[in-house]
């Protein structure tokens, strides 16, 4: 019986579909209840920093929130104000959504545990990321007012700055692995937690991290939405489902660029110490504990650092991140080309 | 093979399509929108032969920045659409002429109308997977190489543009108070702070 069902699924053409149906799911499920439960997390860091309790109302230790959070916004209306293109005002927070998903398509989460294992890895969730834009600027034009289109321009220009260090990131690790693909990355780094790239490539880590926070917009980069000046910018004619889209959306691509740093930066599904009983535990538990680890430290921002201005933003992202990025590229180079470190294929 | 078909008669399709509604549109911003679907399927078009680097590309730099800039730019613009209409049949005929030439260009490097033909396959999927490599490996392989002095007259056309569109834009405003950052982290502590005792009920003068 199980040896039917698996002839079926991988050589049947049907079969193969359903396989790859399932593949999907056995992906997104996870990820939109760790989305759901990353915005109890969150309130949860930011409660104990400011020395309150959080949600705690809801289910034991207020664990229900989220689901309670996800019932109201379903349950309420979804306005479409008069004057807004209705089609692309709808169509903007499927547009953030769908890409925050289809990236974790190339995402390995253990030893070959990845749905689409493509040669050029970085660069596609480089490419999607890089499209996470279209779903703000288009929400703020649709939505035909003034705070929502300039939280859309400031969005707009502040992606398309940070995006560009994000680049020379991508990089200099790909330099260090000499691989496009994602498992190679993780591969590159086994050994001893020294061993991964954070140590020998910490300016970059740093740059990345910054750089993240400034792709999903959290604080201290978080000018298109500032509420104090723009309502919530790109977000302001939102309401409902399209709301929670978009709140998803926002999430997703957090946990995705932290998942992205823990590849990168963090030697993805290995094991900080190459010894058992370390080596017993699945890589995918490594893979989500170093995941929570960097988004704790999103949340740990939020809860402690003030917003940026915004010429002090492009002033960050232009003239600091970007020089710096671009010098360590070029010494990572040199490095690896005048030490014998290039790596062989 | 038949999936293969379907999908490329599929997007390219779409791509024909979207590319139609670039040029029809009356609304510039889906214009742009259009343009940027019309991007979309020629990376599909260009995964489905294999290339999947220069799909990649393709979207980063077109979709990811380019286009970006262009819907940037549309947007802010204050636009009378039925004025913006009016020029479309003048400039048609130069349209279809440049549209005429690189359609003749596409079908000579095909073989269609003749000339040596298959200039175009041996850059395809065969000729990168007789090499036994994935195509970023063999593009970087001939890029860096055989055609490095024109990569770096590429890269140099492209820094000229851009110091040329400093050189245009850049204006001194005298008088203007910009904030100097390391003026500010290296302000001595005697400078920016003092400690007054300040009496009950007295307050500071």
């Amino acid at each position: 019986m199980f040896a039917a069902v698996a002839t079926f699924l991988t050589t049947h053409w049907l079969g193969q579909a359903i396989l790859i149906l399932l593949e999907c799911l056995a992906v997104t499920v996870p990820l939109l209840v760790a989305v759901a439960y990353m915005t109890y997390v969150d309130r949860k860091v930011w409660a104990s920093i400011q020395l309150r309790r959080g949600p705690n109302v809801v289910g034991p230790f207020g664990l229900l929130q989220p689901l309670a959070d996800g019932l109201k916004l379903f349950l309420k209306e979804s306005i479409v104000p008069s004057s807004a293109n209705t089609v692309l005002f709808l169509l903007a927070p499927m547009i953030t959504f769908m890409t925050a998903l289809i990236a974790w398509a190339v995402v390995p989460f253990d030893d070959g545990w990845v749905i689409a294992d493509i040669n050029v890895g970085i660069l596609y969730l480089f490419a999607i990321s890089s499209l996470g834009v279209y779903g703000i600027i288009i929400a703020g034009w649709a939505s035909n007012s003034k705070y929502a289109f300039l939280g859309a321009l400031r969005s707009a220009a502040q992606m398309v700055s940070y995006e560009v260090s994000i680049g020379f990131v991508l990089i200099t690790v790909l330099l260090c692995v000499g691989s496009l693909n994602l498992s190679q990355v993780v591969i590159a780094q086994s050994g001893w937690f020294w061993n991964w790239f954070w140590l020998p490539l910490l300016p970059m880590f740093v740059i990345f991290f910054v750089s993240a926070l400034a792709e999903t917009n959290r604080t201290p980069f978080d000018l298109p939405m500032s509420e104090a000046e723009l309502v919530q910018g790109f977000q302001t004619e939102y309401s409902s489902m399209p709301f929670a889209l978009f709140f998803l959306g926002e999430y997703a691509n957090m946990i995705l660029l932290s998942g992205l740093g823990a590849i990168l930066f963090l030697g993805g599904w290995m094991s900080p110490i190459p010894y058992a009983p370390f080596t017993w535990i699945p890589g995918v538990v490594w893979f989500a504990l170093k995941i929570a680890l960097l988004l704790f430290v999103f949340s740990w921002t939020k809860g402690t650092l003030p917003r940026y201005r915004y010429d002090q933003l492009m002033r960050l992202g232009w003239k600091v991140f970007l020089p710096v990025s671009l010098g360590w590229v070029v010494l990572t180079a040199a490095v690896l080309q005048f030490g014998g470190w290039v790596p062989k294929h | 093979m038949l999936l293969q078909a379907i999908a490329f008669y599929v997007f390219a399709a779409v791509l024909v399509a979207s590319g139609a509604m670039v040029v029809v549109s009356r609304n510039p911003v889906y214009s742009v929108l259009f343009l940027i679907l019309a991007f979309f399927n020629a990376a599909a078009l260009f995964v489905l032969i294999g290339a999947e680097f220069i799909a990649m590309i393709l979207v980063i730099v077109y979709v990811g920045a380019v286009a970006v800039l262009f819907l940037f730019v549309v947007m802010m613009l204050d636009i009378n659409i039925v004025k913006l209409k009016e020029g479309f049949l003048d400039y048609l005929p130069i349209g279809a002429m440049i549209g005429a030439a690189l359609l003749a260009e596409i079908l000579f490097g095909l073989g269609v109308l003749g000339g040596t033909s298959g200039t175009v396959s041996t850059f395809s999927k065969a000729g990168a997977q007789a090499l036994a490599i994935d195509n970023t490996r063999a593009i970087g392989r001939v890029l860096y190489t055989q055609y490095f002095y024109l990569f770096q007259v590429a890269g140099l056309v492209l820094l000229v543009a851009m110091i040329g569109a400093i050189v245009l834009t850049l204006r001194r405003r005298p008088g203007v108070r910009r904030q100097r950052v390391s003026d500010q982290l290296y302000r001595p502590k005697e400078e920016s702070v003092t400690l007054v005792k300040v009496p009950s009920r007295g307050g500071v003068s």
